[in-house]
């Protein structure tokens, strides 16, 4: 089948990689795609996806979230993919390109973006079963699946950064590894010698064998043909199940050779500065397959992004904005099992004339080196074990820096060790290399677009949203330039507290503070003592105090003595305000299970209160329309038939939700229910910064949800994955893998230790998720608290946490059994008996809805003015 | 709960029509938690917010929240700004002055403010 280009002029691309994508985006940008008919060929089973954070894969990121496209994208620019059906010739002469199945298109321009292909060395035995390469998704499942059914020992060939990723890969995967690498050190690209050295050592305390100066010279198989080992160059045999091999990639130019476009001689389809093809204008070659006009063919993603750019310029022909590529820097930063490394500039030092200036503790694996012209110009530098000032430094490349070189490499603490701050960059200084975004156009975002957050100038400018690896320096920038301009960053909980919601916990916990009066009145910003506070702190230090009460000496019931006035008003009252001044009824359903006695109760309940009933998002049932006097009537029969509190109104755990598990599933590997209601049961009454949501699934196949969740719980054959940070809303996030296979007594344990972090360290109203990117660190900052237990304070956490459970008591059944409470539960203090006269229902699909009532009230009507 | 001794036998009075209206019993001061509010019924059906800061001093709205329509200004939360009492609106969180019923985030907006006493 041939398809005819009509009138419309025809851009090919050939391969859908990341740089292909982008190159798609360009020409989005450019209105390209509606005056250009735009077909797509792509070789791979499924469209581009994020290879730079493949190996995510491994912590949980599904193949679908790497993706980098959509097929709202496709559609909207009327994209042609073809999915799985890669270019097989080119006629250069007829300018036709036809495909695997078959199909053959014209074009008038053709852009190859066919990526590289991993190198694997002419070694007898490299192709065995057991023999992999790491560079695609199918390539990771092919590996995963392997390492699972029958491997226990894993090496990589190749220490540089793909090997280490490998390696790290496969100790995820549970087996033993080793890293065999040719040169004397690790990362040879972008670490010198003495980087190296504090490499290996962090690497080798991790776990993992290093094997350097070493060879691979053959792969050593079983009789049916499988790996079992690996003869080296110094002799020597390694046992072995599994190989990757990761020594280098090559440009996939076999395309271009065969159609007689000119390549490189050690490979790359060469172009011009505009990255068309030196042979035939109608050809361009962008991303790892192009040996670009500096002669250099790029291994990383932020030059080919550059290319990507350039070559949609060229092909829109548009004469007053026409980049060029000359080079790029090759600035790359690794964290991976936890050690970050990064290089820069001249990281070698090969500029004439250039000085070192090193810093070193090997005993800490830390090692920084800058590399200094004559002149004190920064140009380029080794960061290993500690990469917090990359952002920074990279930027500085290339210009004199406002401090001595000496002050930059000491750490923080050492003497005169400066923290250079964004703030000494000049506004040329490229802070996002992957989207080439400067100082300026960050600043800028902040001055003339308004944004105030760093999601806003990251929408608005794309800065950080390539490989992340300037995000911190992004914030920085951001809360810099807000000051700047006057905006005052007050980090203070509210206008009666100068101090962070963390800082009053630390304050209450150590000093035992009891009361909200005593700790405004001691530690409250000096025109606030004294007086009544307000409605932001009241609730915030009151969560504090009952989140600590047993710990620091106070009653845990939230209604008690001055404890009461503090409470948000939905906890004053033990249920949810809705619009008419009427509230609902959530009774804890732990883990979504329920008897049919106990769904009988609920409907005699809401039956005889004339209640609306719905099925809730959370897996419970929530009744609605109680006035404030039946509250307690309603309780009173749910605390007789054995219901509590669900704490739907407070800052606290709501919902464990499950799914039914093995108990009936055919797929299940353990019983989700059982512990969902264990977890539910644990934490239950526990107050928070904001509301906590659990569930917990019975396989991978997560019916109930648990990666959306602060803390979701997904079986495993071998016991319980923990994910925490997940949250739905308005801003969803897929919660991250915190620790693997644990056993019931270790999942509960890591649990408590997680979730009094996060009570602790947390801003008022903070989910989890919010939290997790907000802490410095992050993720494996709160890994290394809580699994590592690497502050010290484990043991006091999980205290905390025990004196919490053992304290616990549904705080309805304390209220109905006090009468002085009870009071309180009433339309009007002089007419208990009654009702308020403005809440009223109409019917509504055979229940009742809110009438609302829409009067004129004092001097404007309701109505328009409610939505504030 | 704890409460001063000396207070218990206080009523709390609100002013029907003020200035020179009756003076209209409605509880014990007892029933204030400093902090905290409470409803009361008029006899002509209206709805008074009260409420007592921890200074002692009591403060009387009207109940209806003028932006949502629900009567419910007495379950709002209390405190001081620039050392003027306020309650905020439990359901959109609009400040009211506790004094003068104004509006703090909407300047044409206000609600009856009541005299108080106890006696
Ligand atoms: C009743 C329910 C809707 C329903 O009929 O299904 C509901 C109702 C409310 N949700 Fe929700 N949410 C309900 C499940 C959810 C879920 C689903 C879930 O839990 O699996 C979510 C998304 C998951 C999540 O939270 O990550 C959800 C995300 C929110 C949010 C957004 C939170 C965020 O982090 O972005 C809010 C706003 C907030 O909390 O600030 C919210 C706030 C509210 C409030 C409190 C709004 C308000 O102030 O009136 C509603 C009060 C309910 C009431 O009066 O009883 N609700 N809400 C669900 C009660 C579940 C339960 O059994 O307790
Ligand atoms: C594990 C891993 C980690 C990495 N980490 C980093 C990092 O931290 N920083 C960084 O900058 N870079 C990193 N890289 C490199 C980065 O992924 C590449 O530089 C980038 O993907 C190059 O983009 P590309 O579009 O040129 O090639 P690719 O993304 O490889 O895309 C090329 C596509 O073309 C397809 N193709 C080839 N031939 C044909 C044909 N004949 N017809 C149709 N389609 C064809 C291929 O199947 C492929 O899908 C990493 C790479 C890997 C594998
Ligand atoms: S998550 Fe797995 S065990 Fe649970 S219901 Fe779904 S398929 Fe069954
Ligand atoms: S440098 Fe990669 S996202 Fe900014």
């Amino acid at each position: 089948m041939t398809a005819t280009p009509g009138a419309t002029p025809t851009i090919v691309l050939v391969g859908h990689g990341m740089v292909g994508q982008r190159f798609l985006e360009a020409l989005g940008e450019r209105g390209l795609t509606a005056t250009h008919r735009v077909v797509v060929l792509c070789e791979e089973p499924r469209p581009a996806y994020d290879r730079v954070a493949l190996t995510s894969y491994f912590s949980g990121r599904t193949p679908e979230e790497l993706s980098m496209t959509d097929t709202e994208f496709i559609e909207a620019h009327g994209i042609e993919l073809y999915v799985g059906d890669p270019a097989e010739t080119i006629d250069r002469a007829a300018r036709k390109v036809t495909a695997r199945s078959g199909q053959v298109f014209e074009y008038d321009t053709l852009v190859l973006a066919t990526g590289s292909y991993p190198f694997v060395p002419p070694v007898p035995g490299k192709d065995a079963e057991g023999c992999f390469v790491y560079r695609t998704i199918e390539d990771l499942l092919a590996i995963e699946a392997y390492a699972k059914a029958k491997a226990q020992v894993g090496a990589v060939v190749g220490g540089g950064l793909l090997g280490l990723e490998a390696a790290g890969a496969l100790k995820g995967l549970g087996l033993t590894s080793h890293i065999v690498e040719f040169a004397p050190r690790l990362m040879p690209v972008q670490v010198d010698e003495g980087g190296g050295a504090a490499l290996l050592r962090t690497i080798e305390d991790m776990g993992l064998t290093v094997h350097t100066g070493v060879g691979t010279q053959e792969i050593v198989v079983d009789e049916a043909g499988a790996v079992t080992g690996m003869k080296l160059s110094d002799g020597s045999e390694l046992a072995t199940d599994l190989v990757v091999f990761s020594a280098g990639v090559r440009p996939r130019d076999q395309l271009a050779r065969d159609c007689g476009l000119t390549v490189g001689e050690r490979g790359g389809i060469t172009v011009d500065e505009q990255c068309r093809t030196v042979s035939d204008p109608h050809v361009f070659a962008i991303g790892e397959c192009a040996l670009a006009a500096d002669g250099r063919v790029y291994g990383l993603v932020a030059p080919g992004y550059e290319q990507a750019e350039t070559a949609a310029a060229a092909i829109a022909a548009d004469e007053t904005d026409q980049p060029t590529f000359t080079g790029a820097d090759l600035s790359t930063k690794l964290k991976l099992l936890g050690v970050d490394v990064a290089s820069f500039g001249d990281a070698h030092g090969t500029t004439e004339d250039c000085l070192d200036v090193v810093y070193s503790d090997s005993r800490a694996g830390l090692y920084k080196k800058l590399v200094i012209g004559r002149d004190g110009t920064l140009l380029g530098g080794i960061l290993v074990g500690d990469a917090d000032a990359y952002g920074t430094l990279r930027a500085l490349t290339g210009s004199v820096p406002p401090v001595s070189p000496e002050s930059l490499v000491l750490p923080a603490g050492a003497g005169s060790g400066a923290q250079l701050g964004p703030s000494a960059l000049p506004d040329e200084a490229i802070i996002c290399s992957c989207h080439n975004v400067s100082k300026g156009t960050i600043r800028g975002a902040v001055t003339g677009h308004s944004c105030t957050t760093v999601p806003e100038v990251k929408k608005c400018t794309k800065a950080g949203t390539g490989c992340g690896s300037c995000v911190k320096v992004l914030g920085q920038l951001v809360t810099a330039e807000l000051e700047a301009s006057g905006v005052e960053v007050d980090k203070g909980l509210c206008g009666c507290f100068s101090q962070t919601r963390e800082e009053l916990y630390e304050i209450v916990l150590a000093l035992r503070i009891s009361t909200y009066q005593d700790l405004l009145d001691r530690y409250g910003r000096e025109d606030a003592r004294g007086g009544d506070g307000c409605e932001v702190c009241k609730p915030a230090v009151g969560s504090v105090i009952a989140s600590l009460a047993p710990s620091i000496g106070v009653s845990g019931y939230v209604l008690d003595d001055e404890q009461a006035a503090l409470q948000d008003s939905n906890d004053h009252f033990l249920a949810n305000l809705q619009k008419n001044g009427s509230y609902s009824v959530v009774p804890r359903i732990p883990g979504g299970e329920i008897t049919p006695e106990g769904l009988i109760v609920i409907g005699e309940i809401a039956r005889d209160f004339g209640l609306y009933t719905k099925i809730t998002g959370g897996q419970r049932i929530d009744m609605f329309g109680a006035r404030v006097e039946q509250l307690p009537l309603i309780w009173t029969r749910l605390v007789d038939a054995g219901f509590e509190s669900g704490h739907a109104y407070g800052k606290a755990l709501r919902t464990v939700k499950s799914c039914v598990g093995q108990t009936w599933c055919r797929y299940g590997v353990q019983d989700s229910v059982r512990m969902a209601i264990d977890l539910e049961l644990r934490y239950r009454g526990l107050r928070s910064p904001h509301k906590l949501k659990s569930a917990v699934s019975g396989c991978a196949r997560e019916c109930a949800e648990a990666q959306s969740k602060d803390f979701g719980v997904i079986a495993t054959s071998n016991g319980w994955n923990l994910y925490v940070g997940g949250n739905g809303g308005a801003t969803p996030r897929h919660a991250d893998l915190l620790a693997q296979d644990l056993s019931d007594a270790e999942l509960v344990r890591l649990i408590d230790r997680f979730l009094m972090f996060y009570i602790r360290t947390a801003d008022r109203l903070e989910r989890t998720s919010t939290w997790l990117e907000r802490i410095p660190g992050g993720l494996d900052h709160v890994r290394d608290v809580v699994v590592e237990d690497s502050l010290g304070i484990c043991e006091e956490l999980e205290s905390l946490m025990a004196d919490h459970v053992a304290h616990y008591a549904d705080e309805w059944a304390t209220t109905i059994s006090d009468p002085e409470k009870l009071a309180r539960f009433v339309s009007f203090v002089n007419a208990p008996d009654t009702p308020d006269p403005v809440v009223g229902f109409v019917p509504e699909r055979d229940q009742i809805k809110p009438d609302l009532p829409l009067l004129t009230i004092g001097h404007r009507p309701l109505e328009g003015s409610a939505q504030r | 709960m704890t409460l001063a001794p000396e207070t218990t036998d206080l009523k709390v009075q609100i002013r029907l029509d003020s200035p020179e209206g009756a003076w209209f019993t409605v509880c014990d001061l007892s029933r204030l938690l400093p902090g905290r509010g409470v409803a009361a019924l008029l006899p002509d059906g209206r709805q008074v917010a009260l409420f007592r800061d921890r200074g002692g001093r009591l403060y009387g709205i009207d109940n209806r929240d003028p932006f949502g329509g629900a009567a419910v200004l007495s379950r709002g939360l209390t405190g001081t700004h620039r050392g003027r009492p306020f309650v905020a609106s439990p359901l959109l969180k609009q400040r009211f002055d506790l004094e003068s019923g104004q509006c703090l985030d909407d300047e044409s907006v206000r609600v009856t403010a009541y005299q108080v006493r106890s006696t």
